[in-house]
């Protein structure tokens, strides 16, 4: 085996790979070769570090050093000085860790130093297209244990005991649904991996498809021995080319080393993989809409029960969890169920990963142990809200969430901690708002996406979401009326009561949610006609605040539409008519004398 | 089959632990509102409004759906289900054409009476609606889905039932509206007109193409010999539309009633069924002695016909190419009657009452006019005729006794039981059988084929013919057709003949026949109730096999001189093609 005395890690995750890191690749070649280091220096392109906010990522080990926001440029010095010469580039190092050496280590770092990476552990340290990378940190030696010493149902006991409940949103314990299925009799069963992940801005599946795929193989065919079943289904959303692609890659890889297919590890046991590819209906991510489009027809979800785990995949016992669910369950076989749950809360263990976006400095992927506060992810991993302005509000869960105000911010994340907010676990998408977002206006953004996505099939969501956002509009427009709010709730109870789906029982959390916390900024909309947040154009105005006032004149001068004017010596006006709220003039206005909402 | 003990409304009930919340309601004589549901054909849980409580679940869930299981408690009028409810349909009445005043289906149409009994006096949650166009393109059925409410059943029929699939949910959200694929007009696509969809909408969404201002202009047309002639399957169900229990027989009122309304003569199409019996048969015996294509199927059912041409092209030739008996009256009255009576047949004009939609597009075919005319000017569904009726203030329920006109209207309870499925079969073996033997084999029950009879999907018969082994089979409904279709082309089946209808039930079910709405027919069985007043006229009729009909004899002596004569041929008979499905298809 050729030993390298240094290995470079790029990042070559969707975020990074977007901002360039395929090119980083080619010229970390170019120059090592240029330097005769190809046989000293290995390059690794990995999956995602999670600091997606500074990507570029280039981590060089043994040092351990992670270089940020790398242009190809810059690789020529790489090599030169810290390749060649063991001197750290100090200028591509996070500000502030960059004045001891020891603190350029990735374990040092702020962003890092409060996660636990558990599914994530393989993300951002191994090839994940290349299997034998996978099996040297203890790839497929769960699968091995597990067809060769335990029995399915000591399987799923063990399952059982670690208190792994379900990462796609709902949080059901998770081996109780594998004893279910397990139960069920039939000729065939399936397996089925939802990575249909469709909240926006949400990317835990992905990182991980994209990290570590062997994982989730591994831990389906782990599953499928578990239930009884000998085929297992991915369900990807196409729009994630490069998850498909290492899936595709780890599959073939799997099923050429027998790790997949006839006869595993000569136990007799055999299981088979295909992907299925989802064109993006956010509805799919659905359980039973997802088998719906698994069969070939209209994603559209059916009535529970029959639950999957009686009728499922071709009305076949069916067992379905989420990527990040499965990628738990080698390291729970390996490490053993004591171990998961020694971590988390007392209802909900282990770690769970979060796509940390929306206003905060350090935008990425986290993994976090359960039970950390909302004030450590957003100040401390997080690295707080830029320009120091103050925290409103995280909204957790997506669109089937709701949000946590900043009373709550010491909130333990948690499954039940967060119901009893109104919010919930979600896939884990985590939005943070600050004081300048308006709470009505993100309500409504949530919305036109679930009237958007809404399958259709059930009117409470087909036309009660509608309905909302029409009300919403009419708010966010100056127009709604008090009564307007009370049909948003009427509407918002009976969708969440009547509706068919997942997707349309929780289509109106956002508005619930901001009703129950920021109901005075609905009031404010409807009564005062003004927006707090200045954010919903057709009631925020400017004025210039005449005292201050110097008639200089550079507020009608940068005005796009003209409709500042004003004489020397006499403070200017701006005419409410033609202004279209851009904001231009009190962003140029050097006395400060431009207020919105004033 | 276990039994469960539930408790619906505080009341402890014991059910089949197959049945659904809905059903045990049902059983317990619970009302529960249902839009989606019907019975065996549509149960998807979409609407709604069926919603109850069950003790211990999260939300309100779907009755149609619900399986019952041991202990359920079921709550079926709290607040929260009725306000659940009201809120659902104020919903679907926002975006709903409220033009009940002069909707085809007002007084029939289930969302209306919904909103009735749900007590909806305001609608509260306004805002955009659907502005789309009306598909009134093909000549049987025309689709307005600024009326429809998304149920599905016309989906379910005409995909699940049918299996013909022209139509489904397209779009997503608010934007989701019933059609066919890239929003094609219905005759863009392998539409057979059957009219099942228009049978099981609950709205006004889908209904025939409306056809009675021509019938009224003819009518009023002094200078036209206007006649009439009726199908066995509308005298079964006509009375329904007058509010007369289902099953009751009404030909009197009905003759009594196109006399009223104007029609010089008023004929039984039975007469023309027993013709194509003589013609079909003659064909038959041909088929099986000269070696001919079989198995020979039926050609009554202008909707199994153009299903034939579009999906099972290779079929076309075991088609039978006797004209449907009603195209062939047509053509009779267009030659041998116009001469017999000295009328000019450029004056004639033709009104067919049919079960059907797809007849309208039958009497459309140019090659259906041997006469030198359309065989048959205008096709009236029974729905249409009972809108004439009402509009003349005809008082349907008290009129004297009529019958139909001579020298036409002799008709036999063979033609008569066209109108069921198997009903062509069971005709068709009453004649076979004495011609092959040429002995008479009675009357009474040995003429009855129950095993043509009844309501299974796919019948079989094997029947012995003198010396002739006749293998039979009988489909109704086109996804059996489709069914059986394939197990001949697999060669899994073997048959000399067979009779096809293109819907469930044969003809009495047709898609032009009277809607009943869900709460009926979702618990009985239009299908079987309307077929025993079929039968029990047969068996009240004096003749009851096609050769025996006077008239039929008569117009061979006079005018065809035998079955499958040139003249025949030349009226009575027909061609078929294939379609294509979708543009650019280049089957033909």
């Amino acid at each position: 085996m050729q030993v390298f005395r240094s290995h470079v890690l790029i990042c070559g995750g969707t975020g990074c790979t977007a901002s360039g890191s395929v090119v980083l690749h080619e010229e970390f070649e170019k120059q090592l070769t240029k330097n005769n280091l190809e046989n000293e220096v290995k390059i690794v392109l990995t999956g995602c570090f999670g600091f997606c906010e500074k990507g570029p990522i280039v981590v060089v080990y043994p040092e351990g050093c992670m270089y940020t926001m790398v242009k190809s440029e810059d690789i020529k010095e790489i090599v030169e000085e810290h390749l060649v010469k063991g001197r750290i580039v100090q200028r591509l190092l996070v500000s502030g860790h960059a004045e001891e050496e020891s603190k350029a280590d990735i374990t040092n770092l702020e962003f890092f130093k409060k996660q636990k990476r558990v599914v994530l552990g393989n993300c951002g340290v191994i090839n994940p297209e290349e299997i034998n990378e996978y099996i040297a940190y203890d790839g497929y030696k769960a699968l091995g244990k597990v067809l060769t010493e335990m029995k399915p149902q000591a399987v799923i006991d063990l399952i059982k005991r670690s208190g792994l409940r379900g990462r796609g949103g709902g949080g059901f314990p998770t081996g109780l649904k594998w004893e279910f299925t397990a139960r069920a009799q039939d000729d065939q069963k399936y397996v089925c991996c939802n990575a249909d992940e469709g909240d926006p801005g949400a990317f835990m599946d992905r990182s991980i498809l994209e990290g570590d795929p062997h994982s989730v193989i591994e831990a389906m065919t782990i599953a499928g021995y578990a239930v009884g079943a000998s085929q297992g289904f991915i369900y990807v959303r196409a729009e994630y080319p490069i998850a498909v692609k290492r899936l595709n890659m780890a599959i073939d890889e799997a099923k050429r080393l027998g790790l997949l297919g006839k006869d595993i590890f000569g136990s007799g046991f055999d299981f088979d993989l295909e992907i299925r590819l989802g064109a993006g209906a956010f509805v799919c991510g659905e359980e039973t809409a997802l088998m719906t489009s698994i069969e070939g027809k209209r994603g559209e979800p059916r009535p529970r029960p029959p639950f999957p785990a009686n009728k499922g995949l071709w009305q076949k016992p069916t067992l379905l969890n989420n990527v990040e669910t499965y990628a738990n369950i080698p390291q729970i076989i390996l490490n053993g169920p004591e171990w998961f749950s020694s971590v988390g809360t007392e209802k909900s263990k282990g770690t769970k990963v979060f796509a940390l976006g929306g206003k905060i400095n350090n935008t990425g992927l986290v993994e976090i142990p359960m039970g950390t506060t909302l004030k450590e992810v957003v100040y401390e991993i997080g690295g707080g809200i830029p320009d120091g302005k103050k925290f409103k509000a995280a909204q957790m869960g997506g669109p089937s969430g709701g949000c946590i105000p900043a009373e709550h911010i010491d909130v333990k994340i948690d499954y039940d901690s967060l119901i009893q907010l109104g919010a919930m676990m979600g896939s884990g998408g985590m939005i943070i708002m600050d004081e300048e977002t308006c709470m009505v206006d993100i309500a409504k953004f949530f919305l036109e996406f679930t009237v958007d996505e809404s399958c259709g099939k059930c009117p409470p969501c087909r036309i009660g979401t509608k309905r909302m956002l029409e009300i919403l509009n009419r708010i966010t427009d100056g127009e709604g009326t008090l009564e307007d709010i009370d049909k948003l709730e009427i509407l918002a109870k009976n969708i969440k009561a009547s509706a068919l789906c997942g997707l349309g029982q929780t289509a109106p959390n956002p508005v619930l949610s901001t009703l129950r916390y920021f109901k005075d900024e609905y009031l404010a909309h409807v009564n005062e006609k003004t927006c707090p947040a200045g954010v919903c154009k057709s009631i925020t105005r400017y004025v210039i605040h005449e005292d201050a006032c110097k008639s200089c004149g550079i507020c009608a001068r940068n005005c796009p539409v003209g409709c500042i004017s004003g004489e020397k010596k006499k403070p200017y006006k701006i005419d409410q008519d033609k202004c279209i709220k851009c904001g231009v003039c009190m962003e140029k206005c050097p006395f400060k004398a431009i207020f919105k909402n004033a | 089959m276990e039994m469960v003990n539930i408790t619906i409304d505080d009341r402890k009930i014991k059910v089949p632990d197959n049945y659904t919340v809905l059903e045990a309601a049902k059983y317990a004589n619970i009302k529960i509102p249902t839009l989606c549901y019907l019975k065996g054909i549509n149960e998807i849980g979409a609407c709604r409004m069926c919603v109850v409580e069950i003790k211990g679940a999260r939300s309100l869930q779907a009755a149609c759906v619900y399986p019952v299981s041991e202990g359920l408690e079921i709550y079926t009028q709290t607040p929260a289900v009725r306000e659940s409810r009201r809120v659902t349909l104020e919903l679907i009445l926002s975006n709903h054409e409220k033009k009940c005043l002069t909707c085809v289906r007002s007084r029939s149409c289930e969302l209306q009476k919904l909103a009735e009994e749900l007590h909806i006096s305001d609608i509260r949650f306004e805002g955009e609606t659907y502005e789309l166009p009306v598909d009134n393109f093909s000549p049987s059925i025309v689709r307005d889905p600024n009326k429809c409410v998304l149920c599905r059943r016309c989906v379910s029929m005409c995909k699940d039932v049918q299996g013909v699939s022209v139509i489904d949910t397209t779009e997503r959200g608010f934007n989701t509206i019933v059609s066919s694929a890239f929003h094609k007009t219905l005759n863009e696509v392998p539409c057979t007109m059957c009219g099942q969809c228009i049978a099981v909408c609950p709205v006004g969404a889908l209904r025939e193409k409306d056809d009675t201002d021509k019938v009224w202009q003819a009518l009023a047309n002094k200078d036209l010999h206007v006649i009439v002639q009726t199908a066995p399957a509308v005298r079964v169900a006509l009375g329904e539309e007058f509010g007369l229990p289902i099953g009751t027989r009404v030909t009197s009122n009905m003759v009594a009633s196109l006399r009223r309304l104007g029609f010089e003569k008023v004929f039984d199409t039975d007469t023309a069924a027993d013709l194509t019996i003589m013609e079909e048969v003659n064909e038959l015996i041909e088929r099986i002695q000269t070696g001919g294509k079989l198995p020979l199927i039926t050609s009554c059912s202008p909707g199994w016909i153009k299903f034939c041409e579009h999906y099972y092209p290779e079929f076309l030739d075991n088609l039978s190419t006797c004209k449907s008996p009603h195209q062939m009256f047509g053509a009779l009255l267009k030659s041998y009657y116009a001469e017999k009576m000295g009328v000019d047949p450029a004056k004639i004009f033709v009104v067919s009452i049919m079960p059907c939609t797809a007849k309208k597009f039958e009497a459309q075919r140019p090659e259906l006019s041997g006469t030198g005319y359309p065989d048959v000017d205008v096709v009236l569904t029974t729905r249409e005729l009972a809108r004439m009726i009402r509009e003349a203030a005809i008082d349907f329920k008290n009129l004297p006794e009529r019958n139909f006109d001579d020298p036409m209207g002799e008709a036999t309870g063979a033609g008569v039981i066209f109108g069921a499925t198997g009903g062509v079969m069971e005709a068709a073996l009453r004649t076979a059988a004495e011609l092959l033997t040429g002995k008479s084999i009675g009357s009474g029950d040995c003429i009855e084929y129950n095993e043509v009879r009844g309501l299974k999907g796919i019948k079989e018969a094997t029947i012995e013919l003198g010396g002739l082994t006749l293998k039979a089979a009988v489909a109704h409904g086109l996804g059996n057709a489709r069914k059986l279709l394939e197990r001949i082309k697999a060669g899994e089946a073997e048959y000399h003949f067979v009779e096809i209808m293109a819907c469930p039930g044969g003809c009495v079910n047709g898609g032009g026949q009277p809607i009943q709405p869900s709460e009926v027919r979702s618990w009985i069985d239009l299908r079987s109730e309307r077929a025993r007043a079929i039968y029990e006229e047969d068996r009240s009729m004096h003749v009851r096999k096609s050769h025996e009909n006077i008239a039929v004899k008569k117009m061979y002596e006079e005018y065809f001189e035998k079955p499958g004569s040139k003249k025949a041929h030349e009226l009575l008979h027909t061609h078929y093609k294939a379609r294509p499905n979708y543009p650019g298809d280049d089957c033909c």
